[in-house]
This record gives C-alpha cells, sequence and structure tokens, in this order.
C-alpha cells in the first residue's frame, strides 16, 4: 500500500506542473485566476515532494518506472536523497518565484504573460524530471525538454537581442548535448549495458585509463548546464529574459539540473569506488572558470550580466568539488547547490525589483538606491555575503566543506583557486552595497518595488540566513550519500 | 484463406483505379481511395500478425506453383512494409479531400485519385511479390502513376520536375531490368527464392557482379541514393502537397526494400559485404548524404525543397545502416523506414494545410513568418516532427538515432557516429530556421487566424502524435524491424 501511495506521488511530481501549465493555458482571459493555478500549482508540488522526504530519509528509494522505450531501456523514475534536495529546492522556490512573477510581470506590464506562465510551470516540471530521474536516459530526455521550454523564456520580448540569445541559448545547449552527452550515454551503454544510476557506479572494472578519462570529459563538457568553460556563453546569453526567468531558471532550475546532473554521473555513473583518477582533470578546468569568470564578473557593469558571471562561477565550485570526490567535498558540493540557489536567487530577485521600481540595469546607476529601497538592498547584501562564503549565510556553511574536502584531498590548486575567487567575489559585490548606501541618489524619487517581489526577497534572504543556523535537512541528506 | 490476402490488397487498389476513370466524380474518387486505403491497412495488419505466427507466407498466383507461376511472398520485413505503406495511406487519404479540391483543377481531380490508387497498387505489388520481373511491372506502375502525379502540381514548375523525375525514374527502372536480364541469363529463373538457390554456385561470375551493379545503381536512383538524389528536391516541392506528403513516407521506402530484398535474399551478404566494398561504399555515401544535404537544406529558402532535402540526409541514415551491416545498423535502417515516414509525412501534411490557407507561396521560410499566431496547431506539430527529425528524446527519430549509433560503436567506427551526431546539429539548424520564423517574426498584417480544416489537421496531428508515441513505445517500430533485421542476417535465402 505504501509503495503504492509514493508511486503515485512521484507521478504526481510530472503531472502537477504539466497539469498547472494546461490550466495556466486554459485561463488565458483570466488573468487573476490564471496566477492563482501557478500558485496553487507549485504549492501542490512542493507540498508532494515534500511528502516523499520522509520515506528518503527512512532509506527507501519509491520508484516508478513510467515506459520501456527498447529492452533494458526504460523511462524510469527513482528518487534518492540528492534528487530529493534538488525536488525541494526547485519546487520551493518555484512558488517564491511565481509570486514575485506576479508583481514582475504585472509592474512592468510584460506582454504574453500566458505563455511566460505555461511555459515556466513546463520548465520546473521539466527540472522535476532530471531531479527524479532513475536513468541516463530518462535525466537526457527531461534535460533536452528543459532546454527546449525554456526558449520560449528566452525569447520572450521577441525583439532581434531576444531571437540573438535564444540562438546562442539553443545552439550551446543542444549542441553540447547532442555531440557530447548523446556520444558518452552510447558509449555507457555499450560498455556497462545499462544506463540505470546505481549506488557505487555502473562502469566500475569496465572501462578505465584515457578512455574513462575522456568519457568523463564527454559527460563534462555534454552537461552544457553546468557552463564549465568554455561552454558556458548560453548563460549570459539568457539574461535577455524577463529577470523572473534568470532568477528561477537561470540561478536555480536550469543551472542547478546542469551541476546535479555531474553530481549524478560522477555518484552513480562512475562511482565513489572508481575513484578520481579520470575526473583528476576537472578541478582544473573548474578552477580556472571559477577564477576566469569572476574576472568577467569584476568587468561587468551590466548587473545582470556580473550575476549570470557570478553563477558561471559558483557552479564550477560544484563541479569542482564533485571531481575532487573526496567525502567532504562531496557534501560541500551538495550543500552548495542549495546554498548557491538561496543567495542566487535573492540577488536576482533584487536585480529585478530594481529595474521594475527604478528602471536601472548597471551597476553605475545605482548610487544611493540602497536609502530609497532598504529591504531590497539588504537582500542584496545577504545574498552577496553568501556568494562570498562569510557568515552569517548558508554559503558560509557549504564553503566551509568545500574547502574541507579540498584539504582532505589535498589539492592545493583548488584551495588556491577558492581563496582568489573569495576576495573577487568580495571585490564585485561589496562595492555595489556601498554605492547603494554610501553615495547620493540623483534622479527622480522612488520607493520600493510592488510588495509580492519585496516579500519574495525578503523570504528568500531570511531563508539564507536561516539556513546558516540550521543546516540539518540539507546536511543529513548529503552526508547520506557518501 | 489468408493467402489470398496478400494478392488482394494490391488488386483492390488495381481495380479501383481503373472504376474511378469509369465513374469520373471527384466524390466518388476520394471514397473510393479512402476506402481502399483502410481495406489495405487491414490486410496488412492481419498479414503481419499471420506472419508473425506462423512464419512468411507464399501464395502461388492461379495455383501455378513457383518458379513457374508467379509467387506472393509475405516475410517479416515485407510484412512491415505493407503495414508502413498502407499505414500511410490510410492517414493521408481521407486529408486528400481539401488538398486535392485545392490545388488540382475540378475537371482532373478524379485522376489524382486513380493514378493515387494505381501508386498504392504498384508499392503494395512491390512489397508482395516474389518475383524479380513482376517486381519491375510493379516499379513501372507505381513509377508512372507518380510522374503524373507530380505534374498534377499547382505550379507550371511541376510540368518539369516529373519531366526530371521521369528521365531519371526510366534509367532507373531500366537498369534495375538490365540487372535482372544478367541474373536470368546466369539462373534461368525469375523466382527470387529460386534464384537465391541457383546463384549458390555462381555467386563469384562476372555478369552476377555485373547485374549487382546494376540493380543497385538502379534502385539507387529510385532512393535517391546519394549523389542520385538530384529529381527528389524538385519532384517533392512542386507536387500536390499530399502526394508528397505520401511519396515522402513511401516511395523511396519501398525502393530501400528492393534493395534489401536483393541483397540478403538473392545475393550472397556473405560476399556482398565480406569480398566486396560494398559496406564501405554504402557507408561513404550515406555520411556525405546525411551532411551535404543537411547543408544545402540550412540555405534553402523554399519549406517544402528545405523538408525534400532533409529527406536526402534522412534516406542517407537509413542507407547508413545498411552499410553499418550488422543487427543494429539494420534495425536502424528498417525502423527508420517507418520512423522517418510518419514524421516526413506529417511534416508535409501540415504544410499542405497551410498552402491551403494561405495559398502555395506562402511556404517559404520567410513566408511562414508568425504561423504561430495564425494556426498555433500547425505550427506546434510542426515543431513535434521537427524534434523528430532532428533526433530529440521522446520522438520517433531518436530512437532510430540511438540504435544508429549502437551500431556504429558495435563497428568501432567512431567518425561515422561524429557524423551522426554533426548532422543531426545541422538539422537542428534547418528546423530551427522554420521554428524561429514561426514563433518569432511578426505574422503579415491582415492575416486572420485560421487553422487547416479538421480533416487536414487531424491527418497531421496524428502523424506527430505517432512522432512522439513511437519515441516511447517501439514495441512495433524496433520490434518489428529487428525481428526483420534478424530474419534478413540470419539467412532468408
Amino acid at each position: 500500500m505504501g509503495t503504492v501511495n509514493h508511486e503515485v506521488l512521484l507521478g504526481l511530481c510530472l503531472v502537477i506542473p504539466a497539469a498547472g501549465a494546461a490550466l495556466v493555458g486554459a485561463l488565458h482571459r483570466r488573468p487573476n485566476l490564471r496566477e492563482a493555478a501557478t500558485l496553487v500549482s507549485a504549492a501542490a508540488l512542493f507540498c508532494v515532494v515534500a511528502s516523499l522526504a520522509r520515506p528518503v530519509f527512512e532509506g527507501e528509494q519509491p520508484a516508478l518506472v513510467l515506459g520501456e522505450v527498447m529492452p533494458g531501456l526504460a523511462i524510469a523514475l527513482v528518487l534518492e536523497p540528492l534528487g530529493l534536495l534538488f525536488a525541494l529546492v526547485a519546487s520551493a522556490l518555484w512558488f517564491v518565484s511565481a509570486v514575485y512573477s506576479i508583481g514582475y510581470m504585472r509592474g512592468n506590464g510584460e506582454a504574453h504573460q500566458t505563455r511566460f506562465y505555461a511555459c515556466f510551470a513546463l520548465a520546473i516540471g521539466g527540472a522535476m524530471g532530471v531531479a527524479l530521474a532513475g536513468n541516463l536516459l530518462t535525466m537526457y530526455l527531461f534535460y533536452e525538454l528543459l532546454t527546449f521550454v525554456t526558449w520560449p523564456l528566452v525569447t520572450h520580448h521577441g525583439d532581434e537581442p531576444a531571437k540573438l540569445g535564444g540562438r546562442t541559448y539553443l545552439s550551446l545547449l543542444l549542441g553540447t548535448s547532442m555531440l557530447f552527452l548523446l556520444p558518452a550515454m552510447a558509449v555507457t551503454w555499450r560498455v556497462a549495458g545499462t544506463l540505470d544510476f546505481t549506488v557505487g557506479g555502473i562502469l566500475a572494472g569496465k572501462i578505465d585509463g584515457a578512455a574513462a578519462a575522456g568519457l568523463a570529459a564527454l559527460y563534462a563538457f555534454g552537461i552544457g548546464k553546468a557552463a564549465l568553460m568554455p561552454v558556458h556563453r548560453w548563460l549570459p546569453a539568457a539574461m535577455v529574459a524577463p529577470t523572473p526567468v534568470s532568477a528561477l531558471l537561470h540561478a536555480v532550475a536550469v543551472v542547478k539540473a546542469g551541476v546535479f546532473c555531474v553530481v549524478k554521473v560522477v555518484l552513480y555513473v562512475f562511482g565513489m569506488e572508481f575513484g578520481a583518477e579520470p575526473f583528476a582533470w576537472l578541478p582544473w578546468v573548474a578552477g580556472f572558470t571559477i577564477l576566469a569568470a569572476s574576472v568577467v564578473a569584476l568587468r561587468a557593469d551590466n548587473l545582470k550580466r556580473r550575476l549570470a558571471y557570478s553563477t558561471v562561477s559558483q557552479l564550477s565550485y560544484v563541479v569542482m568539488s564533485a571531481a575532487i570526490l573526496a567525502p567532504l567535498s562531496v557534501v560541500g558540493a551538495v550543500l552548495h547547490i542549495v546554498a548557491h540557489a538561496l543567495g542566487k536567487i535573492t540577488l536576482f530577485f533584487a536585480a529585478g525589483a530594481i529595474y521594475t521600481a527604478a528602471h536601472k540595469t548597471e551597476v553605475s546607476q545605482l548610487d544611493g538606491l540602497g536609502r530609497r529601497m532598504p529591504w531590497t538592498f539588504a537582500a542584496f547584501g545577504i545574498g552577496a555575503l553568501s556568494m562570498i562564503g562569510l557568515p552569517p549565510t548558508v554559503g558560509s556553511v557549504s564553503k566551509w566543506f568545500i574547502v574541507s574536502g579540498a584539504l582532505q584531498a589535498e589539492h592545493w590548486a583548488a584551495i588556491s583557486a577558492i581563496a582568489a575567487s573569495t576576495l573577487l567575489n568580495a571585490a564585485y559585490f561589496l562595492p555595489i552595497v556601498y554605492r547603494a548606501f554610501f553615495r547620493e541618489a540623483a534622479g527622480p524619487q522612488h520607493g520600493e518595488a510592488p510588495w509580492p517581489m519585496v516579500a519574495a526577497l525578503v523570504f528568500t534572504a531570511a531563508l539564507t540566513v536561516a539556513m546558516f543556523f540550521c543546516a540539518d535537512l540539507p546536511l543529513a541528506l548529503a552526508r547520506s550519500l557518501v | 484463406m489468408v493467402g489470398h490476402l496478400a494478392m488482394l490488397q494490391v488488386v483492390l487498389p488495381l481495380v479501383a483505379a481503373p472504376l474511378i476513370v469509369l465513374v469520373r466524380n471527384a466524390r466518388f474518387a476520394w471514397l473510393a481511395a479512402t476506402v481502399v486505403s483502410y481495406t489495405c491497412l487491414a490486410i496488412a495488419l492481419r498479414l503481419a500478425s499471420h506472419v508473425a505466427e506462423a512464419g512468411t507466407l507464399s501464395y502461388a498466383i492461379g495455383s501455378w506453383a513457383a518458379p513457374w507461376g508467379i509467387e506472393y511472398r509475405v516475410d517479416p520485413l515485407s510484412a512491415f512494409l505493407l503495414v508502413l505503406v498502407s499505414l500511410t495511406a490510410a492517414l493521408v487519404a481521407p486529408y486528400a479531400w481539401r488538398s486535392i479540391a485545392a490545388e488540382v483543377p475540378a475537371d482532373r481531380q478524379y485522376l489524382a485519385y486513380a493514378m493515387y490508387c494505381l501508386c498504392l497498387a504498384g508499392l503494395l505489388g512491390m512489397v508482395a511479390t516474389g518475383d524479380a520481373f513482376n517486381l519491375f511491372v510493379f516499379i513501372e506502375i507505381s513509377a508512372l502513376s507518380t510522374y503524373v502525379l507530380i505534374a498534377l502540381g499547382p505550379r507550371r514548375k511541376a510540368l518539369v520536375a516529373a519531366y526530371q523525375y521521369m528521365l531519371m525514374g526510366t534509367v532507373g527502372a531500366t537498369f534495375y531490368v538490365i540487372g535482372v536480364g544478367l541474373l536470368y541469363l546466369m539462373t534461368g529463373t525469375l523466382n527470387l527464392a529460386d534464384m537465391a538457390l541457383r546463384l549458390r554456385d555462381a555467386q563469384d561470375l562476372r555478369p552476377v557482379y555485373a547485374a549487382l551493379a546494376f540493380i543497385t545503381v538502379g534502385i539507387g536512383l529510385k532512393l535517391a541514393l546519394f549523389p542520385l538524389h538530384q529529381w527528389l528536391p524538385d519532384a517533392y516541392a512542386e507536387a500536390p502537397s499530399m502526394v508528397t506528403a505520401f511519396l515522402a513516407a513511401t516511395a523511396t521506402k519501398v525502393s530501400v526494400y528492393v534493395l534489401l530484398r536483393f541483397y540478403y535474399s538473392v545475393f550472397d551478404p556473405d560476399a556482398l559485404f565480406g569480398r566486396l566494398p560494398t559496406g564501405a561504399v554504402f557507408i561513404g555515401l550515406s555520411v556525405a548524404a546525411t551532411l551535404v544535404a543537411s547543408y544545402v537544406a540550412v540555405h534553402e529558402r523554399d519549406a517544402k525543397r528545405l523538408f525534400a532535402w532533409s529527406s536526402v540526409a534522412q534516406i542517407g541514415y537509413i542507407t547508413l545502416g545498411i552499410g553499418i551491416d550488422n543487427t543494429s545498423g539494420l534495425t536502424a535502417s528498417l525502423a527508420h523506414l517507418l520512423n522517418h515516414g510518419i514524421t516526413k509525412g506529417a511534416i508535409f501534411v501540415l504544410l499542405g494545410g497551410v498552402a491551403l490557407r494561405y495559398g502555395a507561396g506562402t511556404l517559404t521560410v520567410d513566408g511562414l513568418a508568425g504561423l504561430a499566431k495564425r494556426m498555433p496547431l500547425t505550427a506546434f506539430g510542426l515543431v513535434i516532427a521537427g524534434l523528430s527529425l532532428i533526433g530529440i528524446p521522446g520522438t520517433a527519430g531518436f530512437v532510430t538515432k540511438w540504435m544508429l549509433i549502437q551500431g556504429a560503436l558495435e563497428r568501432g567506427m567512431w567518425w561515422v557516429v561524429a557524423a551522426i551526431l554533426a548532422s543531426s546539429l545541422i538539422a537542428a539548424v534547418y528546423v530551427w530556421r522554420v521554428v524561429e520564423s514561426a514563433y518569432l517574426k511578426p505574422a503579415p498584417a491582415g492575416e486572420s487566424r485560421a487553422e487547416a480544416p479538421a480533416g487536414m489537421l487531424a491527418a497531421g496531428m496524428a502523424l506527430a502524435v505517432l512522432c512522439v508515441y513511437f519515441g516511447f513505445d517501439t514495441s512495433f517500430s524496433v520490434g518489428g524491424a529487428r525481428e526483420a533485421a534478424e530474419f534478413l542476417l540470419r539467412g532468408s535465402r
């Protein structure tokens, strides 16, 4: 009886976003009801995911087979601790950003709102599919779906920059997944005879040496959503989208799907026992990405662009610690998925609020705005602290584990990269806060953005702080992986 | 009793055609064509289930036993093809009514249906027959009716396209018949099974190799094997849309069948792929097809020509599977006959709907601007079918690509894998040119929102749904293809 219920709940994780999208489409002419449909679906999804937490904590792995494409190749959902964590983060933040979107989309008088909310729901459905995927094929299916349903969101404005951004977005994400991820899967299937995510991996003893490193490279660059340099360009390109899209999808759902897939491949395809050997080169590439992206962020005047490159850099923290593969660094990688999600969504929410209230997009225009929008900039400050990795924010917890893991593995290059990046992070975030609070404002007077936006960003900022004091839940899930 | 069905499904459309000409009424003609198509589908399904249970079915016409009489032979491979052809016919026929009415002058409409029935009879006959000369007759029946169908196209250029195809098609059929003549010279029989038996001792003689070359080039022309594909883009672009949809899904596919029939059931595949460089030739030409034709499609303005070039590339996938020559490769090849058939069928049916509403002149990449606003369902159907062309997971196209990559990996042909992936990336570019135009460009001013007529839309969407269905449930597509592939590789001689 119990297991049957779990199957239904797993299925609901995909059905609710799809039904939400359909409902949004059906309520095209009734904007208030339409937004209510989004909120209700988001709340329902979070409740369903949360109700699946208990069995996972008790060591169960609820599973649901949706169908078999070819013998041995099934579309299957399996909920394990890592996936639960990602699903919890994505579904909780969907609700928050749905509240935020209502303020943003109406405050800025955006067009095509029905398409926006429908695609948003579908994108969350795609992220859920990635989170719950029980094998590589299922993961790949939803990974590609996520690319396609976010394309209308990236090109939302339909003008020339949007079209160009959409092309970069699609060609890089699709190009990497088709040229690298697909052959990586094909080789895995050929070598291992299965694509199922298995604790301990499926490749042990079946491939080694240069071949294993090559396969690891196909995976690392094939999962373009993890934004490892040089396949990171899609992320800044995606910033042409409305800010709620950048906030939830390009700080949480899409990019986290990327690093999540990398961690999944490291843990469940190669496996801890396989050793860090095939990934020995990866911390170097990730370390380079961390530093190079930070330098670009330092020089970017456009706020969203700066945030985007900061995301590229932070994503590589996760990839790097996953590749180091020391027990503590794996915990750090998993925690950082949560920590960065909370911090970065706060920062993007703030950027959107600034745009809505003051119509400012560049860092150099932010002088004195902190006194006019105290809540927004206080939240921005907290998000920035979390990015730098200072207490009392959750970013400091994950960074602690990442550094401890690197120490455990005695990976000095990684430690230096993290240290340098911390300084760079401080250098490109703190001046913004300084400007906002300690310089004189110019231009017409204005106040905070509409209240749903402020409420959303204050909530995520509060969560960023709260998780510093009480990170038990993600920590327990992360520890159960190693 | 079941044996008669093998004959009946060829005779039905063959008899329907003169009947249509006698009655001379378009509505009756459409009704007859539709009924015949569905009956053929029912027969094909019955035959397929019979073959799956009881094995190969042999039927001697007029009870004249082979090799003296003509034998009809339905084995797992031909059963698979019969279902493919009649399924396409059944999906296209109901939609033909509005399409033909819009694109063909009223006094010639009944002729279009008569030719359609003849073409169907020819295609089904090519698959069902076990006799080399009978096969030639059916090739000509289907080819001649196809020339007429293409010439019925709305633009004057259709006549040129039909003429071009006729020249190339005639050369192809002639080469085929020369090849058969040589084989007859060596074996003294026209029955395929009998021929195979007698060729066992004569496999390595020069006339047999000459026959092989003639048949390969002749049928290669018919199936648009690169670089013998020149007739295809014009023919597809100029024919009436329902004809394009029907031909794209069936004509080249049946020619592939004929080639496989000769390669595996008449000649000795061990000699063909072992001692002769057949595999290498096929792989080389197919890779060139997938890359070059896709590249041409990227630069094509006319939407129908764009997808016609894409067909040349996709036929490259099919022949690539033949060249790889293992179970996975051959299965991919056969499954792609079906998968590509429904995908391209969907695209051409939906484009037919657009032509009907806004005129054939709008079938350019730029002319489709704002289609998502004007015909949201049609545009969405095009996206789904387009994803299947690219080979995105969850669509029929992905399944084939996966099998093909596995086949190449089994042979250790890394560069072939790279070529497959590169060509699907190029496919993404040309498909997305259409999608971007449909979704991001503003619709021309004054165009109102109007979906295609219900029947046409239903046919197109049904095919698009099939693209997704065969991406998840492959028990028929890959299952049937694998059975046929194993049957061929086991030695069907």
